[in-house]
């Protein structure tokens, strides 16, 4: 496998292709724990590994599906693992990191719900890569929504203080402000040549 | 069901239906399922075949779940609910891949991703869970329409403004010049906060009137 393919994946999973921005993944957490820089970040980091943990899973169940001539079955066991996998880093980190464990709190049983870590799964089956090109391309998504989710918060926490009219307020301002970020990283497209 | 406690709900409520369509309308007022609202209405035929397919998996999943309620065992609810959602989902996916290739192919992985949709789930947890059949079916068309409804609006403003056409034919005149941003990533999140933001002038100003 060479380094350049990896390299562009990577860069294509959180730039070019940003998981939020491009493809709307995960908007719920997005717009739900980007009000403070602090919770934002370990977030993102939550995000990281579970994304890790569970396209090594996808990967696994694809090929014994294959195995089993069963492709229809895979959606419904890819939710089923992500959930349990999440379930079991869960109990893991309680166990041995009770620190790092309350640091994550209530975001790490959320992030079963977050549409990106299941799209992480069916984009790699679909585009048929290797384990190899799958922990590249999971680390992006995870780096890229981990970008996007600073950034906002970073925004969130001017615009408190700023003076905003009453209608504006709250959802709507926020998906103004996601609309514009998303046209910043269109500036990205032109790295993939 | 007779024995049920909420003796009261055995009877149909038309309001479970129409709280569904504007009061309790799941994109502009509950803000929920908001991957699939903002990704896959670049066009209408796009909207209206996500807007179906979803109300397809919320109707079968509120009836299974609400049929199932007294059976379903408290501690492993929501696994159960995301196996139900996702054995209706996979028939949905290859349904729509059987009648049109070209919109599955447009729609890709976001058929599948109705999955993790949380208007699904949180109607099964919130209502199926607890009322009778008929009431959870009414309360599913009324949740679908809705969210069919919002789709249907930001499809048609995008398709509009972003291509000239509505569902394919050309309805502004050939000397327009598309916005092309309305149909990319970026025009998705303005047309939906757009929307929001006139949605929340009209209240408040109801709210003005009333209090005068």
């Amino acid at each position: 496998m060479d380094f350049d393919n990896l390299s562009f994946i990577f860069i294509n999973a959180s730039l070019i292709n940003n998981f939020v921005l491009a493809y709307f993944l995960g908007i719920c957490p997005f717009l739900g724990v980007s009000g403070s820089l602090a919770t934002a970040t370990r977030m993102g980091f939550a995000v990281i590994f579970v994304m890790l943990v569970s396209s090594t899973c996808a990967y696994g169940i694809h090929s014994l599906l294959l195995m089993l001539h069963a492709p229809y079955l895979e959606l419904i066991s890819f939710i089923v693992v992500i959930a349990s996998a999440v379930q079991l880093v869960e109990m893991f980190i309680k166990k041995f990191s009770p620190a790092l464990f309350r640091a994550l709190g209530i975001f790490l049983p959320l992030i079963t719900t977050n549409c990106a870590i299941l799209a992480l799964a069916l984009f790699q089956t679909a585009k048929g890569y290797s384990f190899i090109e799958c922990l590249v391309f999971a680390l992006g998504a995870g780096v890229g929504f981990t970008i996007a989710l600073v950034l906002m918060a970073g925004i969130r926490e001017k615009l408190d203080l700023a003076e905003i009219p009453d209608t504006v307020k709250g959802t709507a301002l926020a998906i103004m402000v996601a609309g514009i970020l998303s046209l910043t990283f269109m500036g990205f497209a032109g790295l993939g040549g | 069901m007779s024995n049920h406690p909420d003796a009261a709900a055995k009877t149909l409520d038309t309001n479970e239906f129409i709280k569904g369509l504007w009061k309790e309308n799941p994109v502009f007022i509950q803000v929920l399922g908001m991957c699939p609202t903002l990704a896959v209405t670049n066009s209408v035929i796009n909207a209206i075949t996500m807007g179906l397919a979803t109300s397809f998996v919320l109707i079968m999943s509120n009836l299974l779940v609400s049929s199932l309620r007294h059976v379903i065992p408290k501690q492993v609810r929501i696994a159960t609910y995301i196996l139900i959602i996702a054995s209706f989902v996979t028939v949905a996916d290859y349904v729509i891949q059987a009648v049109s290739l070209d919109v599955y192919k447009s729609l890709g992985a976001f058929i599948a991703l109705i999955v993790v949709n949380c208007i699904i789930l949180g109607r099964a947890e919130a209502f199926a869970s607890k009322n009778s059949v008929g009431n959870s079916l009414l309360d599913a068309l009324g949740m679908g329409v809705g969210f069919t409804f919002a789709l249907l609006c930001l499809g048609g403003v995008r398709e509009i403004m972003g291509n000239g056409t509505f569902l394919g034919y050309h309805v502004l005149s050939a000397h327009y010049q598309p916005w092309i941003i309305m149909i990319l990533p970026g025009g998705g999140f303005f047309t939906l906060g757009a929307w929001l933001l006139l949605f929340n002038y009209l209240r408040k100003r109801k709210e003005k009137i009333s209090m005068q």
